[in-house]
């Protein structure tokens, strides 16, 4: 099978992603999309290092997997936190931090 | 030789200042009298070196002593060195003689004045710089001393700085005197950069080897640094308001010592200006000049201390020609420098014992007949007049005959002009000071019925009396056997001089005496025989009117530099307005408005700013794949 196709697998999955950071206001849902990214990117780097024949996407991917477990603690945490104290978990309500 | 009492000349007086001015009112018992004994103890530590000066040979006079060594950088070293020679003797002798007279006649002048404490302190103080400005063996101590003494004389001017014209008038002779001092510093820098020394000695020993342009323009800032001090052409214009300054100071500070420091460091720099013929000539010009220019203006003065200020101008400028005429004319310079110091002096104490009689009133159209009622002032100050008209045998007639029988002796177009300059001026001379002796003194009383003229105490006029015998004997003692000259000789080149005269000595006397009293038969013509009017004429010719205004030396200032520097100010002002505060002002707006703009980006809303992530890393891509394509 073309290793090509994971690519754009990878992409796309990485797009919609993207797109639902942008477009979504849930922050939990934001939060997923993040994660949708994250793994968009670990297929691409898994990807690679098939196409490469060497192990350094591999290697590359489980640190991602480290950081977005680390990312994810973090963020739930303060997502909690807002929605505790707004009574919303719309990203739009925590708007404060502006000029 | 060297000794070790020099340094008390100056430290005597600058303790007195600093004793004075320290102790504040708890001093004002005693202040006038500490101040006057120190001065005079000054007189005698100067009387001393004097003696033990006599007792050596003209070679061997001169003396020195290192007080510290003051600045030291690389090949630079300039010690805090005092030194006594025969010339500066005779200023010594000067300033803490006349000096200690007037500190004397002072204690009587000033005694209803509540700051007289203050008044001694700085008479003290001008004592102390002004021996310091005489005794500097190096041009950058005399620097010292100069602008010590134009301290002092600014804050004596200033004495009764409540009035806001006599303020004005200090500041005007500060001023004034600051030009000169920065020819001063100039010079001094010149002579550093050519010669690689200041003091006078080195400067003598190195004189040959730095070019004739050097030395010139060595010797013509030297010549602007007097102009300023001594009142010369064209800085002359802050004497006649010093006058605003008590009259004692008039005496010691604008008449006896510190406005001839200017032919002090023209003398003292003899080597710089025989090496530099045209730098001489321009000193001898100037002088000239003033001496006219003075004598002008004294004869359109109805203010007795302004007529006498003229007067002083004018005699000076005769030093100024003196020095100017090289070795033949600086011993004359001096000479007139010191009789001049004897009988001005002496003058103005005159003429501030007449105020002092007379509730203060300066306008001689207000004085007449006074012979009278101050028999005693009548008398010195008669004794001076007889002395500054250069009446035989009195102090003057020795001084100023010489100088104008040098300035003949020039030879050619120089010595005819300058000398007829000479010649016209004793003969102004003689008319404006036989009108000030007139008008106070002889005629009919012309004061109101409120005024009590009496004589002045004791104390004012023994300092007169003794004044008065100087100005009739010195000029005598100095000429008998030609002791000043002689006397001066190892200090400053003289020359015999007696080839190619123009004129033999007696034709000068005897021209300048019927020019003398030419002048004198004028004056008794227009201010004896006829009524002088208690206010003066107004229909008088322009020339009249010119003279009463200084000779247009203040409106020309006015015109020249004071009008146009406030429009350089202002344009200076305009440029700091809008260039410099522009720029800082523009780099603060562009910093606003930039961080205001880009301030908008920041709406808090995340999804926005996910937004221009997601748009600058789709613009990134575009770009590489732009680059790669």
């Amino acid at each position: 099978m073309n290793a090509a196709n994971y690519l754009y697998v990878s992409a796309l999955l990485f797009s919609i992603g993207a797109i639902g950071v942008v477009v979504r206001r849930n922050a939990i849902v934001v939060f997923m999309c993040i994660e949708l990214m994250l793994n968009a990117s670990n297929l691409a780097f898994v990807t690679f290092a098939r196409i490469n024949g060497n192990l350094d996407g591999q290697v590359v991917a489980f640190f991602t997997m480290v950081v977005a477990a680390c990312e994810v603690v973090v963020g739930l945490a303060i997502i909690v936190t807002i929605y505790r104290s707004r009574r919303s978990a719309s990203v739009d309500d925590a708007s404060l931090l502006k000029r | 030789m060297t000794s070790n009492s020099l340094v008390y000349l100056i430290a005597l007086p600058l303790f007195g200042s600093a004793v004075l001015l320290l102790a504040g009112r708890r001093s004002d018992r005693w202040g006038h009298i500490l101040a006057t004994l120190l001065s005079g103890s000054a007189f005698l530590v100067g009387l001393y070196e004097f003696i033990q000066m006599l007792g050596r040979t003209n070679d061997q006079r001169a003396v020195t002593q290192k007080l510290f060594s003051w600045i030291s950088v690389g090949s630079f070293k300039v010690d805090a060195s005092l030194m006594l020679d025969q010339l500066s003797i005779c200023f010594v002798l000067l300033i803490t003689g006349v000096g200690t007279l007037i500190h004397i006649y002072s204690i009587a002048y000033m005694s209803h004045d509540l700051d007289r404490r203050r008044f001694f302190a700085y008479l003290n103080l001008f004592i102390a710089a002004m021996l310091l400005l005489v005794l500097g063996d190096s041009y950058l101590n005399l620097y010292v001393g100069w602008e010590g003494v134009g301290l002092a004389s600014y804050l004596l001017i200033g004495f009764w700085n409540q009035k806001p014209t006599y303020a004005t008038a200090a500041k005007k002779a500060f001023i004034a005197n600051r030009v000169g001092d920065l020819g001063l510093s100039l010079a001094i820098m010149i002579a550093f950069a050519t010669m690689g020394t200041v003091s006078f000695s080195g400067i003598k020993e190195h004189a040959g080897q730095a070019s004739t342009g050097a030395l010139t323009a060595i010797g013509i800032m030297l010549l602007v640094a007097a102009t300023g001090k001594s009142a010369q052409f064209p800085l002359q214009a802050w004497l006649g308001d010093a006058m605003a300054g008590p009259t004692p100071v008039s005496a010691l500070i604008h008449a006896a010592t510190m406005v001839t420091a200017g032919v002090y460091l023209i003398t003292r720099s003899n080597f710089i200006f025989d090496a530099a013929p045209t730098a001489q000539l321009m000193v001898a010009i100037i002088g000239a000049i003033t001496l006219l220019f003075g004598a002008i203006i004294g004869t359109a003065k109805d203010d007795i201390k302004k007529a006498l200020a003229a007067s002083t101008m004018s005699q000076i400028g005769y030093m100024v020609l003196g020095a100017g005429l090289g070795p033949a004319g600086y011993a004359f310079a001096i000479m007139h420098l010191l009789t001049h110091g004897f009988f001005k002096a002496g003058m103005f104490l005159g003429a501030g014992s007449v105020m002092h009689g007379m509730d203060d009133e300066v306008n001689m159209r207000r004085y007449g007949g006074l012979r009278k009622f101050m028999p005693i002032t009548f008398a010195t100050f008669g004794l001076g007049y007889l002395a500054i008209i250069g009446v035989p045998p009195f102090a003057g007639f020795y001084s100023k005959d010489k100088i104008i029988e040098v300035a003949f002796n020039a030879g050619g177009i120089k010595g005819i002009t300058l000398g007829g300059a000479a010649l016209l001026g004793a003969a102004i001379t003689a008319f404006y000071m036989t009108r000030v002796v007139i008008l106070t003194f002889a005629g009919s009383k012309r004061w109101d019925d409120k005024a009590h003229p009496h004589e002045s105490p004791v104390l004012m006029w023994l300092p007169m009396v003794l004044l008065a015998i100087g100005s009739v004997v010195s000029g005598f003692i100095f000429t008998q056997g030609n002791s000043l000259k002689n006397w001066l000789a190892p200090v400053v080149a003289t020359s015999p001089a007696h080839e190619g005269e123009l004129l033999k000595p007696a034709v000068v006397s005897i021209l300048a005496l019927v020019l003398v009293l030419l002048g004198v038969g004028l004056a008794v013509l227009k201010y004896l025989r006829n009524p002088v009017p208690t206010e003066a004429p107004t229909d008088v010719s322009i020339f009249t009117k010119i003279a009463r205004r200084d000779l247009l030396q203040d409106d020309f200032n006015e015109a020249v530099f004071m009008r146009p520097g406030q429009k350089l100010t202002e344009v200076l002002v305009a440029t700091d307005d809008v260039v410099i505060d522009g720029a800082v002002r523009g780099v603060a707006r562009l910093t606003q408005g930039t961080g205001r703009t880009l301030g908008m980006t920041q709406t808090g809303f995340v999804r926005s700013y996910a937004m221009w992530i997601v748009l600058g890393a789709i613009g990134l891509l575009a770009a590489i794949w732009v680059v790669t394509l």
